[in-house]
């Protein structure tokens, strides 16, 4: 099955899921004034369920169109493998990692690490210019957010002190 | 109108938008010009700092400033290294590029920004005589009639953005409208579908949806494909920026056609400035004599001029059912119009009575921005250009962690980084198999309203009576379903004759 059509049955799925909670389970917590009400919270969520189903039930059901292949410039799911996928894993993580760290490390730590770990994981390897440009462009910024636009981002590490 | 001109001129040419519309545009230019980063990616990191300014004028000022950069540092690269940093720039590459590699490309980005300009200004003058009259008709509207309206809206943009596969397109509207529905919507004031997640008791950030959309597939398209980010092969070198006087009169009837041609496009739903570049070079092409049809793709100036003035005449086009209906005609204006949400500014025929300073101030800093961009921008071309050498490995990390920083402003909670993470996988995803994103996020910013409007059509009428008590709605809706239906059955029967060809029919 090709790929846009697994989408339709996860879209399908998550559609199923969404009209049952609209249609069964979410009026029942509603106080009893608001159900003289023309309109309930789950009227457009029905709706919108019903939508969604048939519209992934269409693309799901539809005669198989032959493959066309990826469009120009365009990546070929087909053959990930090909491309950097590894890279491509290896800098999502580093950003779970930095939005899990971000908090506890501290603002400046976790931003020069996820700079240049993640143009490590891009090959580069002169750390005498990445390093420099990794703090620059950390402290710059946290002076920009925290300072210019007032927006609180602690700088050091939880047990350094607020820096607020 | 001339009080309005006037209330728009002393906002927008105030120090301090002065120094907006500056700043924008010549972050727009480095940004766009990076191979890969579309406007909308741009306005998406962007957005957080608009919305921290405060001001609404100033913040859409400087938002718009950027558009208009970023179509610009597109075309730039487009001309200088063939790779155009934005979709409505690739119709630039056909012979701004060859003009570049002929040793013209200072000509050739002459052309590009004379012909931008021009089409900025004269879609700007457009702006400005059809904004208020759809302004004025659609005070007449009722929620029911907003209702349809969006209906409209958002079909057209189905249709349009799905290019053959409407039901997909039609499939991530709906999707983008359920994602809405997450949330304590003001409407009830109660949470729906938040599954007991704290985190989603707001709803989804509208910030780190656009992110996910845009901004993080384009970056890992950039790590999975090395080279998109490719910076080789293209004449770097800019002498020339003269165009003589021949060159300017055979592309000025270009420019006048193709902006008009392009302002419409623009404001129609969904169809925006890609399409309205290629269109402009394909009429150009068509109509050309003979002669100068053969030189099309080897670096004809008209050919370069034609895309140029069409999609900056379409940008502008696509703010009038902004900010005139309140309706986004593209993901680059759905994402504005979020921003303006997030100000507490609510675009539509309101907007030019309640707020004039705000509606006219934008429209005088597109005038403003485009001038700028002529004069700033072209002798800085050959320094500007020098952000082209930034290499990948720096790029791409900057690329993501303005990604994370943007999400993280725009809500504040490092959460919200987790949720920018999973929705760009799914995003990515999504663009594997060509499901187009525009309409699951302007089906997003538009659920709310949607929801809001059809709720009190239903309160007045104590039903679904306002589909038959009103003609302007049911009209509406009726067009609405012609909008989704005929281009299936278009594709359906074209399809269909195709298969009868290949038969042997």
């Amino acid at each position: 099955m090709a790929l846009d059509r697994w989408i339709a049955l996860v879209i399908l799925m998550i559609s199923l899921a969404y009209g049952y909670t609209a249609f069964f389970t979410m009026d029942e917590g509603l106080p009893p004034f608001m159900k003289f009400n023309a309109i309930w919270p789950s009227t457009f969520p029905k709706g919108l369920s019903v939508m969604a189903v048939i519209c992934a039930l269409i693309i799901l059901l539809s005669p198989q169109k032959a493959d066309a292949g990826p469009k120009a410039g365009d990546i070929d799911y087909r053959r990930l493998l090909d491309y950097k996928l590894g890279q491509a894993t290896a800098l999502l993580a580093m950003m779970v990692i930095y939005a899990l760290a971000l908090r506890p490390v501290g603002f400046l730590i976790s931003t020069v690490a996820f700079l240049v770990i993640s143009a490590l994981i891009l090959g580069e390897r002169k750390l005498h210019i990445l390093i420099p440009i990794a703090v620059i462009a950390a402290g710059v910024v946290w002076y920009l957010v925290q300072q210019v636009l007032g927006i609180y981002l602690r700088p050091l590490p939880f047990f350094m002190g607020t820096g607020g | 109108m001339l009080d309005g001109i006037l209330i728009g001129l002393s906002t927008a040419f105030s120090l301090s938008n002065i120094l907006m519309v500056i700043g924008g545009c010549l972050i727009g230019t480095f940004i766009g010009m990076l191979p890969g980063l579309g406007p909308m990616s741009i306005i998406s990191i962007m957005i957080p700092v608009a919305i921290s300014i405060g001001d609404p004028s100033a913040a859409l000022i400087l938002l718009a400033g950027v558009y208009y950069g970023a179509i610009f540092g597109g075309s730039t690269s487009s001309i200088l290294i063939n790779a155009p940093g934005v979709a409505s720039t690739v119709a630039t590459s056909f012979d701004g590029y060859p003009l570049a590699r002929q040793g013209k490309a200072g000509k050739a980005l002459t052309v590009a920004a004379i012909s931008s300009f021009c089409g900025g200004s004269i879609g700007a003058i457009l702006l400005m005589i059809f904004a208020p009259a759809l302004a004025s008709v659609a005070l007449l509207f009722h929620s029911a009639e907003y209702f349809a309206l969006m209906v409209v809206g958002l079909s057209a943009i189905a249709a349009f953005a799905g290019t053959g596969q409407v039901v997909k397109a039609l499939l991530m509207t709906v999707l983008g409208l359920i994602m809405a529905t997450v949330g304590e919507g003001a409407l009830f004031n109660m949470p729906r579908f938040t599954m007991g997640i704290m985190d989603l008791q707001s709803g989804f950030g509208f910030i780190t949806l656009a992110m996910a959309m845009f901004a993080l597939p384009e970056a890992l398209y950039l790590v999975l494909d090395p080279s998109r980010s490719k910076t080789e092969g293209g004449s770097n070198e800019i002498k020339d920026l003269r165009i003589t006087k021949a060159e300017a009169k055979s592309i000025a009837p270009v420019i006048g056609r193709q902006s008009i041609q392009g302002f419409l496009i623009g404001v129609l739903p969904g169809a925006g400035a890609t399409i309205a570049s290629f269109l402009g070079y394909a009429v150009e092409r068509n109509i050309a004599p003979k002669e100068e049809q053969k030189e099309f793709g080897k670096g004809a100036i008209k050919g370069l001029a034609a895309p140029e003035s069409a999609n900056n005449a379409a940008c502008t086009g696509s703010f009038v059912p902004l900010l005139t209906l309140g309706i986004p005609g593209s993901g680059t204006t759905a994402i504005l119009l979020g921003a303006l949400i997030a100000l507490n500014v609510s675009p539509g025929p309101r907007l030019m009575v309640d707020e004039p300073e705000i509606f006219w101030a934008v429209i005088i800093s597109m005038y403003v921005g485009n001038l700028i961009l002529l004069i700033l921008n072209l002798p800085l071309i050959p320094y500007i250009a020098k952000v082209l050498a930034v290499p990948r490995n720096y790029l791409i990390p900057f690329i993501f962690f303005f990604t994370l920083m943007g999400a993280y402003i725009g809500q504040n909670n490092a959460t919200e980084l987790l949720i920018l993470v999973g929705l760009g996988i799914c995003a990515t995803v999504l663009r594997f198999a060509d499901y187009p994103l525009a309409p699951l996020l302007i089906g997003f910013i538009l659920g709310s309203m949607l929801e809001d409007n059809f709720s009190r059509s239903m309160q007045l009428y104590d039903g679904l009576g306002f589909l038959m008590e009103r003609p302007m709605t049911i009209g509406l809706l009726g067009l609405a379903a012609v909008l989704v239906i005929l281009p299936s059955y278009r594709a359906r029967r074209a399809r269909l004759r195709q298969r009868g060809v290949a038969d042997g029919d």
